[in-house]
């Protein structure tokens, strides 16, 4: 198995302060705007994200909330190993709001699809976008693209692009893994 | 996550403690989910289950076919008593002739004890016990260990308390095997004429005086006294019953602590229980109801995740 630095730390820092201007360039004071992290691995962009947002743009009122989306994968009985759910924490109404979904790999497109379909069991949302940190170019199974996106990556099927967060794992850095 | 053990439900005792904690961790995510404006997930939308009650029920019945509604897969439902077993049919032709239809999964409650074992041997669906005479109510056990858990932060080192009808109860067996295996302790109260012989030997505590054993006990769990069962008399009368192991207010104010109480319905108000304690704080009843739905969901979407596709 071997493992290509495809962003280092500091690269990463600066592609999320990007995705933060973009997001208040699109969103400006969050007062209609939700942020939806997917569970699990969305989860530490979106806190990352929250957290740039309201430290250093200075927007008071953000609210994020993570999406598990287990129960409306596509997969389920397919697999080797059962699939694993995580905690869904919503704790706000999505009606008529604008939603950001934030994941950290797009790949091929089913966890959004799957998303998609989750998330309208919290309400009716006025539009939904997506922002993913590592969009996989010509891997798509679904016609699902990115609204913001951190970097683009060319990948072949058996290749894994894999994300570290300090927060978990011990390092900010994104690998391409060949197996 | 680890897969269940087993790839049916039919008795706590085919299980471990790992299956337990794995059942209420999924339960979890599914009280989340009955509790959203839309409580419905896609997951079983290409699974056929089948209810066979050849026993009456209300809240079993309904808890399953809710739970298997909320997962989006398909259910039939099938009463003895509006069908051709009144004509003569087997267990086991009836069920195949289900099964020929294309199911996936039965949910059977049936007056004899181990009838969802027998059924498991011989056929090829996934079985779920709903209840097999006075042997075991495998999810009536998890949902009350469930609730213990939700109301106390844990069930191991609890003191735990099963009140009543301990010989034609399925649910104090169920419960008995699911409290031992979280490393609960358990002790059954009640008449001696309703406490099964040798029932010591499962490693409960036995008492008969229901006064010490609430003094005893964190949590009481109330058995219904099973009229329908009992084909001779064990007690004098049912106001000497109430009188000796019924709970009421009174009884409850006079101990050192507050305790909490179960019951797995259906309630005989003011036998086994009385109303002011039926519809106290103290009492988890319709918690357990609730509890019961998505402990069910997470039984089903577990033995599911593991027919073949």
């Amino acid at each position: 198995m071997s493992q290509k630095l495809l962003l280092n730390a500091k690269e990463i820092n600066i592609i999320l302060h990007r995705l933060a201007c973009q997001l208040i360039e699109k969103h400006d004071d969050f007062s209609n705007t939700v942020l939806i992290g997917i569970q699990p691995r969305g989860k530490f962009l979106a806190n990352r994200l929250a957290q740039i947002l309201k430290s250093e743009y200075h927007i008071k009122h953000i609210q994020l909330g993570l999406l598990d989306i287990t129960f409306f994968r596509d997969d389920f009985r397919r697999g080797e190993k059962p699939l694993e759910a995580n905690t869904t924490e919503i704790n706000f109404l999505v009606e008529d709001k604008n939603i950001v979904f934030i994941d950290d790999v797009l790949y091929t497109g089913r966890s959004i699809r799957a998303a998609l379909t989750a998330i309208q069991s919290f309400g009716r949302p006025n539009e939904i976008e997506l922002l993913t940190l590592i969009d996989r170019r010509f891997s798509r199974h679904l016609p699902i693209q990115p609204d913001y996106r951190g970097r683009q990556v060319d990948a072949i099927n058996k290749e894994k692009v894999k994300v570290n967060w300090l927060e978990h794992g011990g390092e900010d850095a994104v690998y391409l893994v060949n197996s | 996550m680890s897969e269940l053990s087993v790839n049916h439900l039919l008795g706590i005792k085919d299980l471990n403690s790992q299956d337990i904690q794995l059942i209420f961790e999924t339960a979890d995510h599914f009280k989340e989910v009955i509790n959203r404006p839309i409580k419905k997930v896609p997951s079983l939308r290409d699974i056929t289950i089948a209810n066979l009650f050849f026993e009456n029920s209300t809240r079993t019945k309904l808890s399953f076919e809710l739970a298997e509604k909320r997962l989006s897969a398909d259910v039939i439902n099938f009463s003895a008593s509006q069908s051709s077993v009144k004509k003569g049919e087997t267990l086991i032709d009836t069920v195949n002739n289900i099964l020929s239809m294309k199911v996936d999964m039965v949910v059977m409650r049936h007056p004899n004890p181990g009838a969802s074992v027998f059924l498991s041997q011989h056929v090829s669906a996934s079985i779920i016990n709903a209840g097999d005479g006075a042997h075991e109510h495998p999810t009536q056990a998890l949902l009350d260990s469930y609730s213990i858990r939700e109301r106390l932060g844990k069930v191991q080192g609890k003191n735990v308390v099963i009140v009543g009808d301990i010989l034609h109860s399925r649910v104090a067996l169920s419960n008995i095997f699911a409290l031992q295996l979280q490393g609960a302790n358990v002790m059954v109260c009640g008449p001696k004429t309703l406490l099964p012989k040798y029932i010591d030997k499962l490693g409960v505590k036995v008492e008969t005086n229901l006064k010490k054993a609430l003094q005893w006990c964190d949590v009481a769990n109330m058995l219904r006294v099973q009229n329908e069962r009992m084909d001779m008399t064990y007690f004098p009368s049912t106001r000497e019953y109430t009188q000796q192991y019924g709970v009421n207010k009174a009884l409850l104010n006079s101990l050192d602590k507050e305790i909490t109480i179960m019951h797995p319905g259906p309630i005989n108000r003011g036998v086994e229980i009385t109303s002011d304690v039926a519809d106290s704080k103290q009492a988890i009843i319709l918690d357990q109801v609730q509890n019961g739905v998505a402990i069910r969901m997470a039984v089903i979407y577990l033995l599911a995740s593991k027919i073949k596709h």
